[in-house]
């Protein structure tokens, strides 16, 4: 199950014997012997001046990596603080290279680039895990836990025996770390209520085992060969990629349903940037399907060249999103003089009115009719897959990709609707099913090539998803220009998307600025352009030093909006009218330095 | 303090606070989250307000990548638990308006609000400050709401009781302008000006710190919990002193030996003006001594046990005109509250009523906050927080006395149904507001009780008075020490089993059975309970009987807290 074969993609640029030697030869070496090697023949590779395209793992990643020893520590009371501090310092006396994190602020996929760790955890109620230790508990006990050959850890648990599950989150740690390959640096010591002179032991111990390790080890984080060749994907060529987290990430009380959803692309070789849409392919829901079999009283399984109607209305053609080319032809199907008058040239603005606020049912429910089910699939256009803004970066998450998808569900005409994309991933998507995915790329939303320039991005509701993506990059590629999010929403309480992410931000000093509307915390309704107002003088000031600007979300309110303030802002900046603050926009536009994502 | 332990870190946040001030009024437009800065959270408790979350939905909000759904429990300041109808009233508004639709009676004698949000918390802490109460020092370190005995109607110095207790309260409450600049928009102190608090200095106290005032026989602030205490010597229906208390107090943790509960030792008897000279110089001399290095060992409790009652008596008179004389005999029967109508010696009734554990709310079985709402509206008499989390409505006419029975009827607020276990049981408020709960205790509380009822009703002592009190951690807010049947949370669903107090507070309880579930909790009270009921001598309390038949080894001295059970 661990075997090296098993994560070497299909491009592998060596032959099968070579291929079983290094497997063989692999299984018989023990992980610093490994590690040693792995340096060993990347030097060869760069000694031997080969054509070899350099692993793509970014060069971020692997300069924080250095060898050194992680204290990670989850704990209810303090004392696994207390504990991790004292370790550390006495780290720093027998100078053993070493950092201290709380599991709370540790990004768990980071545990993959770790050579050694030690964690100190305690043990809650009926054996579960500190609240700050379960986000790290979880990930290493899913299904997306990585192999961890390279770690070495130990860990000391903290619990009181009169529980009956005695230091049992420790254990679980203990054991899992193991089960995923990682190797011990020496035993778990379980703690009692009397812990001082146990851990002090781990601790002597643990120093002892690091300083060995870690110096040894002097090479490494060397990143696993990734396939060289790029795979492209495309809507007629998509991946088939696994779902594998589904998170509703709005409140409990929250009006919306707004989601997490990532896939895994692990040996896909599927490439993104910042900035780029994830095409989902998608289904419409089996009730609205069935709901028009229904009103069109044709049987489900009718066939249609070769397909039931039920299939070709779920998997084929777009039956939610009304368009002009559907009323011309359904009104030539059903008769309707009704439909057709909408369609007369001085019925213009009444038809554009009459297709934003139906859905393809509600005209027909309103103009019934009883074709023959291959003529009104004629009607209807082809299903096209949908596109969400990436909101993770590829240097952060490297086998994965997540977007941000708010689910569409309203009352109208006395019915519930839903929109097709935004359900099939809330309400029909289980962590687990496989969908098809392609990136769109989006050339012209893309981070400064400066990494000094400084970035200001306007996101509000799920318009910030490619800000987190943006965020996760500048953070991992150590971009060191200035960074200001503006977001909004309905409620702070209920829908502050994303919340534990900016705060970690803004507690490392990632996040500049970052400033919020929730139109409705308080009585007046207060928006992102009322927040670009309030700061002009510092957002003109920070213009003035280069930076961009970036606006994704809602094309028809939110958009238009910003832009008037944004104008506001440079008016008041440059302390003339409105035509000159046109023209700095203008200018920022050509530049680049004004990009907009919005639909 | 010769081997220089490095202060604790609340001690800095103290210092650098600029009398309480920190980073509040920054902290309070911070919109990127629901809670105040860090430090600031040990600074908020000094004015009254801990920051909680509800923990009912931490784990999924940290899935939903939303930080925990904060809010703030505010917790007002009221000597002896003395409000108007006008009162009552505003506090009512504000329970509703900002608050999570109730209002909660603490064991205290104050009022706590849970649920008010971040973005609420300057307007609530206004309206407040307009019914001319407050929350200044309901919390942190320094002297808290002082308790005073609530039913007027038992003694004649009752009213010289009280008047000491408010005294004391204004004398040792503190000085800083902090209160006022943050929450009220008061000016702000000068640049480099430094305020002096005369009684506490730059750092205020070690840890928190509790005073009560008792008249016997009647123990309900259960004064030997108290960190100070004065028991009122009455002599010829004059109030001739109080004897003094030091050293009291509940807290401990779990599995740390070195934190105990511990009753109050009696130091001497001082003079009723002597009152606040007396408490400057305990509060002071803990101020000097108290142990600021470690949290957990800062109480008076601690300090005393450290140098011993003698050394601490000697520091006391050292900082008063007049040595203490030596204590008087006193004697307590009773720690609970005497439900229904009781007339005072001027003529005026009182009616106490039962509030389970505290909590006043609008249910779909009772519309208790409506009913007290009503009560108040009447505008008659006065409304008296019991320290076992009842209200007394106090100083009615005859003719009001009618009034308010009429509504006591419109409600159902009379206690005649309400079993002697269920009246004499508090518990704190635990789940899912209080940060420090492990097991639920207010939600819980009340459906033990039926279950242990039923045993009571089985074994034919239903009518027996037991003192049952639960808190949901060990520290104590419910003082579970002092009951007959404590119960201290462990982990959801598992509590401690303690018992063996006396009735009437003197006596402290000891585990039984640890970290036990409901299931174990019933049998081992069901056998209990029913060899109390075989072999009970007369009139003789259940804590009482498991000393005296051994189940419950009392060995004495308070500070022998951990000493096994049996």
């Amino acid at each position: 199950m661990s075997t090296p074969a098993s994560k070497i993609p299909p491009a592998l640029p060596l032959a099968t014997e070579q291929l079983d030697a290094l497997t063989a030869l692999g299984k018989s070496m023990r992980p610093e012997a490994l590690l040693w090697s792995s340096g060993y023949l990347a030097g060869l590779a760069a000694a031997t001046g080969s054509a070899v395209t350099a692993p793509d793992a970014p060069a971020a990643t692997q300069t924080e990596s250095d060898a050194q020893l992680t204290i990670l520590y989850g704990s209810q009371t303090g004392n696994g603080q207390r504990l991790a501090e004292e370790l550390a310092v006495q780290a720093a006396q027998r100078s053993v290279s070493a950092r201290i994190v709380n599991m709370a602020d540790y990004r768990a996929q980071e545990i993959k680039k770790e050579t050694a760790v030690a964690l100190i955890v305690s043990t809650h109620g009926e054996g579960d895990p500190p609240d700050d230790a379960e986000a790290l508990y979880e990930y290493l006990h899913s299904d997306r836990a990585p192999k961890l050959a390279s770690l070495n850890y130990t860990v000391l648990a903290l619990g009181d025996s009169s529980y009956a599950q005695f230091c049992q989150t420790g254990i679980d740690f203990d054991e899992r770390l193991a089960e995923l390959g990682a190797s011990r640096l020496h035993n778990r010591v379980d703690c009692d209520t009397d812990y001082a002179a146990a851990a002090e032991a781990w601790a002597d111990a643990t120093l002892t085992a690091a300083n060995e390790h870690l110096g040894a080890s002097s090479v490494r984080s060397v990143p696993t060969l990734h396939a060289v060749q790029s795979a492209r994907y495309t809507a007629e060529h998509p991946l088939a990629a696994e779902v594998i987290v589904n998170q509703k990430i709005t409140g409990r009380a929250s009006t919306k349903d707004v989601r997490h959803v990532e896939f895994d692309l692990s040996g896909s070789g599927l490439e993104y940037q910042p900035g780029d849409a994830l095409g989902v392919v998608v289904a419409n829901p089996p009730v609205l399907v069935d709901e028009f079999c229904d009103v069109l009283s044709l049987d489900r399984d009718i066939d249609v060249d070769g397909t039931s109607l039920a299939t070709l209305l779920s998997e084929r053609f777009e039956i939610t999103v009304a368009s002009r080319a559907f009323v011309e032809r359904y009104a030539e199907l059903a008769g309707s003089d009704g439909l057709k008058a909408l369609l007369a040239d001085d019925a213009r603005e009444q038809l554009v009115a009459y297709i934003a606020d139906r859905q393809i049912i509600d005209i027909v429910r309103e103009h019934p009719s009883s074709p023959d089910a291959a003529r009104f699939v004629e009607c209807l256009r082809p299903l096209k897959p949908r596109l969400y803004s990436i909101a993770s970066s590829p240097l952060v998450s490297e086998d994965e990709v997540a977007v941000t998808v708010a689910a569409v569900r309203y009352e109208a005409f006395g019915r519930p609707h839903w929109g097709a994309a935004s359900t099939h991933l809330a309400d029909r998507t289980d962590v687990g099913d496989v969908l098809s995915v392609y990136v769109e790329a989006n050339p012209r939303f893309r981070l400064p090539e400066d990494p000094a320039a400084a970035v200001i991005m306007i996101g509000p509701g799920t318009g910030v998803a490619p800000f987190r993506a943006f965020l996760e990059h500048r953070d991992a590629t150590g971009a060191s220009g200035k960074n200001w999010l503006f977001f909004g929403d309905r409620n702070s309480r209920e829908d502050f998307l994303y919340q534990l992410d900016w705060a970690r931000y803004r507690k490392r000093g990632l996040l500049t600025n970052m400033d919020v509307a929730f139109s409705r915390d308080q009585a007046d309704k207060v928006y992102v352009q009322d927040r670009l107002r309030e700061h002009a003088a510092e957002l003109f000031a920070w213009l003035e030093e280069g930076a961009h600007i970036y606006v994704c979300g809602d094309a028809s309110q939110m958009a238009p909006d910003v832009h008037e303030a944004l104008l506001d802002v440079i008016a008041a900046g440059l302390g003339k009218g409105r035509d000159a603050a046109e023209d700095y926009l203008k200018t920022l536009r050509r530049a680049g330095r004004y990009q907009r994502d919005v639909y | 303090m010769s081997d220089k332990k490095p202060l604790s870190d609340v001690e800095r946040i103290k210092t650098e606070s600029r009398q309480l001030r920190g980073t509040l009024s920054d902290s309070l437009v911070d919109r990127l989250t629901g809670a105040i800065a860090a430090d600031d959270t040990q600074l908020s408790k000094f004015h009254g307000i801990y920051q909680q979350d509800d923990r009912d939905l931490r784990a999924e909000r940290r899935k939903q990548m939303l930080e925990p759904a904060f809010s703030f429990m505010i917790r007002a300041r009221i000597p002896g638990g003395r409000m108007t109808p006008d009162q009552w009233l505003a506090f009512d508004a504000i329970g509703r308006e900002y608050a999570n639709d109730s209002v909660r009676v603490t064991t205290r004698q104050a009022i706590q609000f849970h649920g008010v949000i971040k973005r609420e918390l300057k307007t609530t802490m206004q309206a407040i400050n307009a019914s001319l109460l407050d929350t200044l020092a309901a919390c942190g370190d320094v002297n808290r709401n002082v308790m005073a005995p609530a039913n007027p109607a038992l003694s004649p110095v009752h009213d010289a009781v009280q008047a000491a207790a408010k005294s004391l309260s204004d004398h040792l409450c503190p000085r800083t302008g902090a209160y006022h600049e943050v929450w009220l928009d008061g000016e702000k102190l000068d640049v480099g000006g430094e305020e002096v608090e005369p009684i506490y200095g730059k750092t205020y106290l070690p840890r928190k710190f509790k005073t009560g005032f008792v008249i016997p026989p009647d123990n309900d602030v259960d004064v030997y919990s108290q960190d100070l205490g004065f028991v009122a010597v009455v002599e010829d229906d004059q109030l001739a002193g109080f004897n003094v208390l030091v050293g009291g107090g509940m807290g401990m943790s779990h599995g740390e030996p070195a934190t105990y509960p511990r009753l109050a030792s009696t130091i001497g008897f001082c003079k009723p003006n002597a009152v606040n000279a007396v408490a400057e110089a305990v509060v002071t001399t803990q101020r000097d001594f108290g142990d600021r290095t470690n949290r957990k060992h800062a109480r008076l409790k601690y300090t005393i046990d450290t140098h011993g009652v003698d050394w601490f008596r000697d520091q006391v008179n050292e900082r008063l005109p007049t040595p203490l004389a030596p204590p008087r005999d006193v004697l307590f029967t009773h720690t609970g509250d005497r439900y229904g109508w009781h007339q005072s010696r001027d003529g005026s009734w009182n009616h106490t009523f039962f509030i389970e554990n505290g909590r006043i709310r609008d249910t779909e079985d009772r519309a208790l906050m409506t009913a007290f709402r009503t009560l108040a509206e009447q505008g008659i008499g006065e409304f008296i927080l019991t320290p076992n989390q009842n209200v007394i409505l106090a100083g009615l006419t005859d003719a009001e006395r009618d009034a308010a029975d009429a509504l006591i009827e419109q409600y159902k607020l009379g206690s005649d149904s309400v079993s002697a276990l269920r009246g004499a049981s508090i518990a704190c408020v635990g789940f899912p507001t209080c940060g420090l709960a492990m097991a639920e205790s207010e939600r819980y509380m009340p459906e033990l009780v039926t279950h242990v009822d039923a045993l009571l009703a089985k074994h034919g002592i239903a009518d027996v008075p037991i003192v049952a009190r639960m808190t949901g951690c060990p520290n104590g807010c419910a003082r579970p020490y002092l009951a007959e049947i404590g119960l201290v949370g462990k982990a959801p669903g598992r509590y401690n089993l303690l018992l063996g107090a006396a009735f009437n507070g003197e006596r402290m309880n000891r585990l039984y059975r640890e970290n036990i579930d409901e299931a174990e909790i019933l049998a081992t009270l069901d056998a209990l309970l029913g060899d109390f009921a075989r072999e009970r001598a007369a009139a003789e309390h259940f804590g009482d009987f498991l000393i005296r038949t051994g189940v419950i080894a009392y060995v004495g001295a308070s500070d022998n807290f951990h000493v096994a059970a049996a």
